[in-house]
């Protein structure tokens, strides 16, 4: 394509041109509404998505460097005023396993809570579950996987006797009408184990959901996933459990993950995982990217026609906070290519 | 289903500020040669007053190790360019339009007509020659001057190079901003015009949306997709930003969807990681990313 250097100056802002191509309104206007001529593109897709906001739980927890507890506030307040509905904001597990969440308690307490967002909680057993009951905690998740090799490395335990740790978890919830979400980590690929068969993600989803999960979060934990092993995985889980209940927790490590949730959208799957500025590294390919960028899924669902009731301008600034407060280059190529380098 | 591959060294290597030494060029197209790829864009016809990058454009398709089978298409804006293209042994050839007036005037200081014009030329001497020419339209899904361009007149543009005698167009999203909502959108216009067989798409990964916007492509039965071996070659109109999807990316997807490429990705990813090497840079390929030790 030809010599362009002389012409650049002349090129329209990133703002005006995610202004055209998203038909994005200035940060105070409401999401946008469909345009005519794009009708007939949603046919099949969803009309609205949930996007679950991540970053401040999955993606710090897996960032090299530990935050510092002001900073995680401020993310959280600002992903608040974002339109996000749900933002992950921390985790009760032992600071000796997980030091980097150990301040989950003056986390909870202090961040500021807005109506209309859920602030849901990692919870991997009953001691945890409590502190965040104490701490004032209103949504908990547990973390299941289809790997027995993955559950022994990272908790020690079969998958039956991680099911049975949750079991008294989600019980303690339903008794204090406390909604409980799983996950199930690896549905798509283990790094121990490599390939993962459907049955194994449908066998552990179908027991988290029975057990009283309200949602099931399908993880490509280590991003191996495509687009073809998601349709394979999704039509065996989608035949025990309601899309309505299902999420899809895609990272982004080979670059697969958009194309991925795609896939899951285009089969009627309506809750997104995603974590602003691609927060969290890959703990298992140094180097490597993990979660999928929430700026980058915004992009693609609002250029979809899809509601999310998220600003993405908001999201931008909050990434960009959270990347200068950690001294990091973002993952979101929509934030790379719209702030200079 | 089988889609071929199309990698573009040139353009990859006419976006960087230093100039390739010619053998690096010479090295890197032998180890593509050897993936598997079908098509490999070796170079540009282009005055290097232009493109200083792609000086040694003889040099380089002579060099080069021509495999039965593959096809080293250059690019040729006009025909003094064809003919020199064609002394240095060319067999295919491409030209390039633009769906956006205002980024035809910038980038070439025409109109969309006049470089039609233009192109016939190249078109008409191609015909006697019997040499294939493939056209590409830029800025499919948006353009850095004018912002939203008009699926209309993405279909007018590539109507009239495929009725020209283009047997394939190279549908572009050059500054990354579509999404599988206006990919869809376009495509349905230009398939009303042109048949899905003689289609491409060029996906930027700008705003990380070129592999869902390549899906959404092969799901309306597009099976010809341009990429770049470790994603080279950023984006002139974005700072730092990304341009070509990265090679090793799309066919990871490819595969994974059961879809024949004949690539080997193995051999696709060492080529990536020799010109890397070579320029001193990181891979933009996340495939590469997550498989090298660091």
């Amino acid at each position: 394509m030809g010599t362009v250097p002389s012409a650049l100056k002349h090129c329209l802002s990133y703002q005006h041109l995610l202004k055209e191509q998203l038909w994005i309104g200035e940060p105070a206007a409401p999401p946008p509404a469909l345009h005519p001529e794009q009708e007939f593109q949603i046919s099949g897709l969803p009309d609205y998505v949930k996007i679950v906001e991540v970053g401040p739980r999955d993606g710090l927890q897996n960032e090299k460097v530990t935050v510092p507890t002001d900073i995680k506030i401020e993310l959280i307040n600002r992903l608040s005023k974002a339109g996000l509905s749900v933002i992950e904001a921390t985790s009760f597990v032992s600071s000796k396993w997980v030091p980097q969440m150990a301040d989950h308690t003056e986390v909870m307490r202090r961040i500021e809570r807005h109506p209309g967002v859920q602030y849901p909680v990692l919870t991997p057993n009953l001691q945890g579950f409590h502190s965040a009951i104490a701490a004032g905690a209103t949504e908990v998740s547990v973390f299941g996987a289809a790997s027995e090799s993955f559950n022994k490395m990272n908790i020690n335990c079969s998958i039956e006797e991680s099911i049975e740790k949750f079991e008294e978890v989600i019980k303690s919830a339903q008794n204090m009408n406390i909604p409980v979400r799983g996950y199930v980590s690896c549905a798509l690929g283990c790094p121990y184990e490599g390939n993962i068969i459907p049955a194994k993600v449908v066998e552990v989803s179908k027991q988290l959901y029975s057990m009283g999960c309200y949602e099931i979060s399908l993880g490509d934990t280590i991003g191996v996933g495509t687009p073809g092993s998601m349709k394979r995985m999704l039509e065996a889980v989608m035949k025990e459990i309601p899309v309505s209940a299902l999420a899809v927790h895609c990272h982004d490590t080979y670059g697969q993950a958009l194309a991925n949730i795609l896939t899951a959208i285009q089969m009627g799957v309506g809750v997104v995982d995603s974590a602003v500025a691609g927060l969290g590294g890959c703990p298992y390919a140094k180097g490597a990217t993990g979660n999928v960028a929430t700026e980058d899924v915004l992009y693609m669902l609002t250029g979809l026609g899809i509601n999310t009731g998220v600003n993405l301008y908001k999201v931008m600034e909050a990434g960009n906070f959270i990347c200068t407060a950690l001294n990091k280059k973002t993952n979101s190529k929509v934030a790379q290519a719209s702030f200079n380098v | 289903m089988v889609v071929a591959k199309r990698a573009l060294p040139w353009l990859a290597a006419s976006l960087r500020p230093n100039i390739v030494p010619t053998q690096v060029k010479i090295s890197f197209i032998n180890m593509l040669s050897e993936t598997g790829l079908p098509v490999i864009e070796a170079t540009s016809f282009v005055s290097p007053k232009w493109v200083p990058q792609m000086a040694d454009h003889t040099e380089v398709l002579q060099g080069i190790q021509k495999f039965p089978g593959v096809s080293y298409p250059v690019l040729t804006p006009n025909l003094k360019g064809f003919q020199a293209a064609v002394a240095a042994g060319a067999k295919e050839v491409s030209i390039f339009g633009a769906a956006s007036e205002l980024f035809t005037k910038k980038n070439i200081n025409c109109s969309i007509e006049e470089s039609l014009q233009r192109f016939s030329e190249v078109m008409h001497a191609a015909g006697e020659a019997s040499i294939p020419v493939r056209g590409y339209v830029s800025c499919v899904l948006g353009c850095p001057y004018e912002g939203k361009i008009a699926p209309a007149k993405v279909a007018e543009v590539s109507k009239k190079m495929y009725s020209m005698g283009c047997y394939e167009i190279s549908l572009g999203d050059t500054i990354g901003v579509g999404t599988p909502g206006s990919m869809k959108e376009m495509l349905s216009a230009v398939m009303k015009e042109v048949p899905v067989r003689a289609l491409a798409v060029h996906c930027h990964d700008t705003y990380g949306q070129a592999l869902a916007n390549t899906l959404v492509a092969l799901q309306m039965g597009v099976s010809v997709v341009d990429s770049s071996v470790a994603g080279l070659g950023g984006c002139p109109y974005a700072q730092g930003a990304s341009g070509n999807v990265a090679t090793e990316d799309l066919v990871y997807m490819l595969h994974g969807l059961g879809i024949h490429t004949g690539v080997d990705l193995q051999k696709l990813m060492e080529a990536g990681v020799f010109i890397c090497k070579a320029l001193n840079r990181r891979t933009s390929s996340k495939v590469v990313q997550a498989s090298s030790r660091l």
